[in-house]
Order: C-alpha cells, then structure tokens, then sequence
C-alpha cells in the first residue's frame, strides 16, 4: 500500500488551533491487550479483586496505554510516527476501565508552541475521561521539516 | 524501608540487546489505537522513507521495561514495588524505531527527591542501535510511596 501525505505547514499554524481530537472506547479487552503487546501483566489492569485489595476503586487501564494513544490523533495529524521527535506526560488521574461499560477516554489536540526555524511544533493534548482531565503537561513535539529523521535499521 | 539516596547518579550495566520484530511493531500498533498504515506496512513505511515499519511513539517503553526491572531489583535501591507509582514518562528521539533495529538500553538514576513521606526516583534509559547511534531516551518518575 502506498499513500501521500501531506505534512501540516507550520507557517499556517496558530498557536492554541486545535489539529485533531478523537473518543477512545475502551474495554477490558484493551488492556489486556496491550497488557499483552506491552508486557505489563501487572493484574491491577485486569483483575478486580487484586485492584480492590490494593485500595483502588477497580481495575485501571495501563498509565502507558493512556499515554500510547493519546498521541494517535498527532501521528495521524502530522501523517508519519517519526515525526513525533518527544513526547511527554504527567499520570494525574486514573482511567477506571468498567467491566461492562468501559471508559471512553477523549483526546484534544492543540498547537502550544511554535518553533520556525527548528521546524518543530508543541502540540499539547488535553485528555480526559469522566470530564476530568487524567494527563498533565501531556506535550509531544513534532517536527515539520521536510523529511523526517530514518535511517536504515 | 525507603529508598536508597545513594542511586543516585548510579549507572546499570546494559541490559541484552532487544531485537525489534515487526509483527511486534504491528501487535503494539494495535493494543495503542495506531491507524497509521507507516506503523503497520512495510511498503507505506519504505514510502515514506523508512527501512521498515515504525513504532509508535511510546513503544520505547518495552525497551526500557528491562532496565526498570533491572532497578526494582537493585538489592540496595530499597524500592518496594507494590509501592511504585508511575509519575510521568518522557521519549526523546533522535530517529524513530523500527522493525529491524537491535536496541540496546542503559539505565541510570538521574536524581532522588523526598516529598513528604514519597521518594521521587527519576530513571533515565539511554537507548542506542546496533552501531552505538542514539535512538532514544527514555525518562520515568517513578513515586514510591512511603510507609502509612
């Protein structure tokens, strides 16, 4: 499969704009699979019994996992993975993952910072599930240039 | 038990080189709601300019688990797991990841703060390719909370 696509230029970009946003829906099902792509088997996040003896309300998603996709709409945005060059966060809030209901965990993505002359752009995501937000200082920079940096593995 | 603050500045031997495979590209892609087709086929990533597929951004972090648990069981760092907490995550780059790569991670102790009855312990995973070139860093902060 091949595609084009088209690198956001910075020069039209305004500092607070928001470039995406994107509901997550999330089930156990999720975290048990990135439990499984991630190798953290901690059973907080899939097994109530343990979550509840430890004093947390119920089984959580995967701190890692919240960040992980939080920074999708941004890799969609700038259109190739590379270009997210660092990428940040603070875990503020746990994500209660109902067994039945799920979570639904919304991301918003804006402009925070402009770089020209580096190319680099600071998209800062607000995250939230339960109308509260459950990421601080959750910034990803992104570079603009004209290729992103690869080389052969 | 509380944390040891002589880690501090205290650097891990590396741990065994990960070879990155691109069906575990693809299973962590899925399990982080990726869609771009860069980080799933190989010809998008190829046309895009890369020699293989590309990891998300945080798949770092399955490179850095080892010298995490490299740290939990320093038999003197005095960090009792149950009592970890995440704090916050870093990724910097100098190149993306991809399939293919041989990644190998050194872990040091960057800093040691006390707060209250917690321990702030900010781990630093200096990740590097098969010829030694910087890939990526990866920075936790880890709170261990003290005794209630």
């Amino acid at each position: 499969m091949s595609q084009t696509v088209t690198t956001p230029n910075l020069s039209t970009l305004t500092v607070g704009e928001v470039v995406a946003s994107r509901e997550f829906a999330l089930t156990r099902d999720s975290l048990v699979r990135y439990a499984g792509a991630s190798g953290d088997f901690n059973p907080i996040h899939y097994r109530d019994e343990v979550a509840v003896s430890v004093g947390l309300p119920g089984v959580l998603a995967h701190g890692m996992l919240t960040m992980g996709l939080a920074v999708q709409p941004v890799v969609d945005w700038a259109g190739d993975p590379a270009r997210v060059v660092d990428y940040q966060v603070r875990f503020t809030r746990p994500v209660l993952v109902d067994g039945v209901t799920g979570a639904l965990v919304t991301v918003t993505a804006k402009v925070g910072a402009l770089n020209a002359e580096a190319q680099i752009v600071r998209i800062d995501l607000t995250v939230t599930f339960n109308e509260q937000t459950v990421l601080g200082k959750a910034q990803a920079r992104v570079s603009l240039a004209v290729a992103p940096v690869s080389v052969v593995a | 038990m509380s944390v040891n603050p002589e880690l501090q500045g205290r650097v891990f031997p590396p741990v065994p080189p990960y070879l990155v495979g691109r069906e575990k590209v693809r299973e962590f892609s899925r399990a982080v709601f990726a869609t771009n087709p860069i980080n799933f086929d190989a010809d998008a990533a190829r046309a895009a300019g890369h020699a293989d597929v590309v990891a998300p951004p945080t798949f770092a972090v399955v490179v850095q688990e080892a010298t995490l648990a490299q740290l939990l069981a320093e038999p003197d760092a005095g960090i009792d797991f149950t009592r970890v907490v995440h704090g916050d995550q870093r990724f910097t780059y100098s190149r993306p990841i991809v399939a293919g790569d041989e990644l190998t991670a050194t872990l040091s102790v960057s800093s040691i703060k006390t707060l209250g009855g917690h321990a702030m312990v900010t781990a630093e995973s200096r990740v590097v390719d098969a010829t030694g070139a910087h890939v990526v860093t990866a920075i936790s902060t880890l709170v261990v909370r003290g005794d209630e």
